[in-house]
């Protein structure tokens, strides 16, 4: 009988492949001598290997997988090795989350370790479940620098070499340039604020109304004084506060910058500060630089190339800066002497981004979410 | 070619991961994870006895076919290949010998071919067969590769190689499950409902078996109620098998009756084969959860993609033409698929997919194999009707 069970099943079974396969995913970025990353396992195949479900009710829970992330990390990391230059780059745990993949719930552990020296060759040697199920394979992704490599583990390929490409300074300058013009470019608090001053530089008050200036060059140098001295004054709480000199609480920051937005543009509508708006977009440009700062400290500062790091971005933050600056001033320019500009644009567009940024301070500082994605 | 998809496949992989951020459970008794296999249950105590001595002993032939045996069937019944990759670790000190003993040898052929490795497969069958011709396991899983592959002269030679040593339901099974794929449905479904009316207590698997194939033979013939009536039994001895279910959705899906599918498949979220059959209803019924079905059937595919498998190729092409619209892409899977597998489903999808794209010259080999088969099945013969009368 278990003879004609096998003739039937063999003929169904052809492209029975009904699951996804046991995969896991390990995500290692090399940084100097450091190296960090992420692996994610199925709680299925770690409960095959050491036993993940205490209660026998063939459910894992959370409880049953926090008992046993020690457990975990020690069977993994003792079947990844990482070696750089003959030696080894010993590796701890700093972390345990749970991720759902396509066909179920992995666990997810980040860690760490260094090496002995700056990493050019980089050595992996995994046998994750190697000899449980030798049809499981390890997805790796390797980051370095702006490159990213791929690799498949199998018990036929269980160890690969890689060798990192020498990242040049420049190739790093640019990277940090380009995280700097794509952060004005998306960051709309530090556009209103620039526009909020910007908007009444074609603009001159006379005996309680707004004109058009009569000539371009007090335009020209109105916006080169404001622009400047909001780069100089961002420069340098972004340089104080990526190096660490100077630190304050997030939230702080970010409900500042939001005043600071409601501020400059109902100034536009109600004049408290008139000519000297350079001196507005320095004080609170120090403000935004530490916005600034958070960013880049989220993007990782490598501790190698700090200084190009922190240069590249802010030359990107700048050029970004310069790209809207010079878009705005000729369009400005040319309309204002128009009702169109002077009370829909400047005006209507004042009185809206102070509503904008009002609803912004109120959800940063209370934490809330009202408009904001 | 081969590795930019791969490696653009891997990227989009990546890319998705990264949305779907890690967390930190809240609540400790939020449930993460079913194992299919309790550890309680007969079968969970019985693996894990196993298991703890081919531990002791790892060199002990017969407790290793055992556990590989019992891994394979679970392969089978859960459709998941972990079970396979076990089933392969028990095996670990015959798997790459050269001369293995007979049983594990044919355990190996067996492994090998469900990950496609056809000719590995049939290297192990062949030595087994010369070793001892008597062994049936080893005729009838050469009967079930030479089937897939349309060796159907090599197929037949199994069969009667079957028969000779093991005359019964196997043999007639063998017989006319080969007869009613090349164009005798009729007489095969007769010899096999003859078959099974003169066998008696027989296994419900062995049933849910001999009843699918006769809907299937009934279908050939056009035979609609009959083969309603086949799968309807089969579906009363209540066995969880999903090659049952996925032939009866099939059949609901042509017949145009999407909501009992997604009635039927409802909680087969994890097997690859039916969410692809649920997620086709649920289209088809205009129902909310399509979308996230296909959406996790891309990401299913993708993953397969990112490993470098390629065993999912017919099914891909099927969700690429329908639930994709991808035309183009369908047709490269199913032509693929059409190299390493020749069973009427595969020549089902390359004749649909090469309609849809209006080229009956990348379906040559499908309808050259309904040609010379003789292959009944009405909706085939129709597909091909109309591909043949496109204009060049």
């Amino acid at each position: 009988m278990k003879t004609l069970i096998a003739l039937l099943l063999a003929l169904t079974a052809s492209g029975a492949l009904a699951h996804k396969p046991s995969d896991s995913y390990l995500a290692i970025r090399v940084e100097g001598a450091g190296v960090s990353g992420q692996w994610d396992i199925a709680l299925r195949d770690l409960d095959f290997a050491i036993g993940l479900d205490d209660s026998g009710d063939g459910e894992i829970n959370w409880r049953e997988v926090k008992a046993h992330h020690a457990d975990i990390a020690a069977y993994a990391l003792a079947r990844l090795r990482v070696r750089s230059g003959g030696a080894d780059c010993p590796l701890r745990p700093t972390g345990f989350l749970v991720d759902d993949h396509s066909d179920g719930a992995y666990s997810v552990m980040r860690f760490e370790g260094r090496c002995q020296a700056e990493v050019e060759t980089i050595e992996v040697s995994y046998s994750l479940f190697a000899d449980l199920d030798p049809q499981h394979k390890g997805l790796l992704r390797l980051e370095h620098g702006a490159g990213t490599r791929t690799g498949i583990f199998s018990p036929e390929r269980a160890s690969q070499s890689f060798e990192l490409a020498k990242i040049s300074a420049l190739t790093q300058f640019l990277d940090y340039s380009r995280e700097g013009v794509w952060h004005i470019w998306i960051g709309f608090d530090h556009i209103l604020f620039l526009l909020s001053l910007l908007l009444p530089a074609v603009l001159v008050l006379e005996g309680g109304h707004w004109r058009g200036v009569e000539r371009f060059p007090p335009a020209f140098w109105e916006v080169f004084r404001i622009v400047t001295s909001f780069t100089v004054a961002h420069s340098i709480t972004l340089s104080l506060a990526a190096l660490g000199v100077l630190a304050l609480p997030s939230r702080l920051i970010e409900s500042a910058i939001a005043i600071s937005v409601v501020l400059a543009a109902l100034n536009n509508v109600y004049p408290v500060v008139r000519g000297r708006r350079w001196i507005v977009a320095f004080a609170f440009g120090l403000i935004h630089g530490f916005g600034f700062a958070s960013v880049l400290k989220d993007l990782g500062l490598p501790q190698g190339a700090l200084l190009i790091a922190l240069v590249g971005f802010n030359v990107g933050v700048e050029g970004g800066q310069l790209a809207i600056v010079s878009a705005f001033l000729p369009l400005a320019y040319a309309l204002r002497a128009t009702w169109f500009y002077r009370r829909l644009v400047f005006v209507g567009g004042s009185v809206a981004i102070s509503v904008v940024a009002g609803i912004w301070l109120v959800e940063r500082a209370l934490n809330m979410k009202l408009i904001t994605p | 070619m081969a590795t930019s998809f791969l490696r653009a496949a891997m990227f989009a992989w990546f890319a998705a991961v990264a949305q779907a951020a890690p967390y930190v459970p809240k609540d400790d008794t939020l449930v993460l994870e079913r194992l299919p296999v309790r550890p309680g249950d007969p079968i969970g105590r019985e693996l894990r006895r196993l298991r703890g001595t081919l531990a002791q002993d790892p060199r002990n032939l017969g407790i290793a076919l055992r556990l590989a045996e019992r891994y394979f069937e679970l392969a089978g019944a859960e459709g998941d290949p972990r079970f396979v990759g076990y089933a392969q670790a028990a095996l670990a000190p015959w798997w790459n010998l050269p001369d293995p003993p007979l049983d594990a040898r044919v355990m190996r052929a067996i492994l090998k071919q469900y990950s496609h490795d056809f000719s590995g497969a049939m290297q192990d069958l062949d030595a087994a067969t010369r070793e001892d011709r008597g062994s049936a396991l080893a005729w009838s899983w050469r009967a079930a590769i030479h089937m897939v592959q349309a060796d159907y002269a090599a197929a037949r030679a199994d069969c009667e190689a079957l028969g000779v040593i093991q005359p019964g339901l196997s043999a007639v099974g063998c017989v006319t499950y080969l007869d009613g794929t090349t164009g005798r449905a009729g007489a095969a479904h007769r010899a096999l409902s003859d078959a099974l009316e003169r066998s008696t207590g027989l296994p419900s698997e062995t049933k849910v078996w001999v009843l699918t194939r006769l809907a299937e033979m009934s279908l050939r013939q056009g035979d609609i109620r009959q083969a309603e009536a086949h799968f309807r039994s089969a579906l009363a001895l209540d066995v969880r098998d999903q090659f049952l279910l996925a032939a009866y959705a099939d059949f609901l899906l042509d017949q145009g009756r999407p909501a009992e599918v997604v009635a039927l498949l409802r909680d087969w979220f994890r097997s690859d084969i039916l969410l692809l059959r649920l997620a086709l209803a649920e289209k088809a019924a205009g129902a909310a959860a399509a979308k996230e079905h296909i959406d996790a059937l891309k990401a299913r595919f993708d993953a397969a993609a990112l490993r470098g498998d390629k065993l999912h190729q017919q099914e891909e092409a099927r969700f690429n033409l329908y639930l994709l619209g991808q035309k183009e892409k369908a047709l490269a899977l199913a032509r693929e698929n059409w190299k390493l597998q020749r069973e009427p489903r595969d020549a089902r999808i390359l004749l649909e997919a090469a309609l849809a794209m209006k080229d009956p010259a990348a379906a040559q080999g499908a309808l050259e194999w309904l040609e010379k088969s003789g292959h009944e099945d009405p909706v085939l013969r129709q597909t091909a009707q109309r591909l043949k009368g496109l204009k060049p």
